[in-house]
Formats: C-alpha cells, sequence, structure tokens
C-alpha cells in the first residue's frame, strides 16, 4: 500500500471541559487547520470534553474569547463526522437534546447533529485513524 | 471535602461549578456535602458553561457576592 497517496484519516479527541482551560479552544483551531487540507477529519467528544458542544453558554460575563460559536458552523468547514460519548453525556446528566448542532445540511437546510456513540463504535473509528490528536 | 470543618462554607468558581450540576453521576456528593456546609457557585461561569439544572440546595452568588465571602471567611483556594 502506498501510503503517500492515501488520504489521511485524522481524528482530534476532546477530553477537557472548555472554560476552565485552552485545550478546547486549541483543539478547535487544530480542526479547522486540519479540515483545510485534504483529509479525512472526524472529531469525539469524550469525559469532559462533551461539555464543549452544550448548549446556551454564555461566556460574556468573562471575556474570554466566545469561540462556541464555531461548533455551530463545523459543518461549514466539511468538519461533518462528529461524535459524542453516549456514557460521558449519561454520566454527566446531559440530554442528546442538550447538545449543540453543529451546522446546517447544505441541501436541505435542516440542521445536523452530532452522532451520539457508544465506546465500541468510537473504539472501532479509532482503530481506522492514521493520526488521533488528543486534547 | 474531607477537610470542611461543618462551619465552612464552599464556593464553586470555573470549571468547579459542574460539581453543582443536578443528576451528574457525582451530584450525590455536593447533596451529601449541602447536608452541613453552604455550597455557592458562581454565576457568571454557570451561564458560561450553560448549566441550567443545578442541585437544589447550591447558593447562586456573583462577584460582589464572591467578594462579599471573601471578607467574611478566611478564604483558602484549592487551584
Amino acid at each position: 500500500m502506498n501510503e503517500s497517496s492515501e488520504v489521511r484519516n485524522v481524528m482530534v479527541v476532546v477530553r477537557k471541559a472548555p472554560h476552565g482551560t485552552i485545550y478546547v479552544q486549541e483543539a478547535l483551531e487544530v480542526m479547522l487547520i486540519v479540515a483545510a487540507y485534504s483529509m479525512n477529519i472526524s472529531v469525539v467528544f469524550l469525559d469532559d470534553g462533551v461539555y464543549a458542544l452544550k448548549k446556551g453558554q454564555d461566556t460574556s460575563e468573562l471575556g474570554s474569547k466566545p469561540f462556541m460559536s464555531a461548533f455551530r458552523a463545523l459543518v461549514d468547514w466539511e468538519i461533518e463526522h462528529v461524535y459524542v460519548d453516549r456514557d460521558a453525556l449519561k454520566n454527566r446528566g446531559i440530554n442528546e437534546n442538550e447538545l449543540t448542532e453543529i451546522g446546517e445540511d447544505e441541501n436541505t437546510g435542516e440542521p445536523v447533529h452530532p452522532q451520539v456513540l457508544s465506546h465500541k463504535e468510537i473504539y472501532k473509528l479509532m482503530q481506522e485513524q492514521h493520526t488521533i490528536l488528543s486534547f | 471535602m474531607g477537610y470542611l470543618g461543618s462551619e465552612d462554607i464552599v464556593l464553586l468558581i470555573e470549571d468547579g461549578v459542574y460539581a453543582a450540576a443536578a443528576g451528574t453521576v457525582k451530584s450525590g456528593l455536593i447533596e451529601k456535602l449541602l447536608e452541613q456546609n453552604e455550597v455557592y457557585a458562581l454565576q457568571a461561569d454557570i451561564k458560561a458553561r450553560g448549566l441550567e439544572q443545578l442541585i437544589k440546595k447550591v447558593k447562586i452568588t456573583d462577584y460582589e457576592g464572591f467578594v462579599d465571602l471573601i471578607e467574611q471567611h478566611t478564604p483558602q483556594s484549592w487551584l
């Protein structure tokens, strides 16, 4: 197999909560950079990382950069493979319908939601990656 | 939590406010703490994280309340 001609599968893993540290901001930067190249990008939210996708975050009183809006437009950056760990949501009392949409379908205008998966399904996706970048 | 006296209060700030969320696997720990101690959480940090369902007895405070609590107690910051 000629690896150099193969499209790379790159996965960004988000495991930290969004505002106490800059890990999630950094993960977002990397997502947008990877998306700018011809690579198959997927993004997985695990552990406290699932908090990053929670609806209704308003950082106006913190005076920090309001980067959360970028998650609502991932599809515009052709980041469509966005996955969330089911157990991580459950452990944090978050319902699937409390997660932000990641953009709109180009053709139908319907909102696109992140896909909620089991550990096993996420493990399978990880097996398919050339590179996994964890934050 | 094991280091708290019965007179001590707890103020949750930054990522600490996630502990005030209701219905998580850890909510029971804070509920137990609330049997003896007062627990506050900072409004701006709750709002930033989009937390809506909070443990009922947790009190919400703003930055001014934060300052008042520091005035009234001997703060010990656990980063």
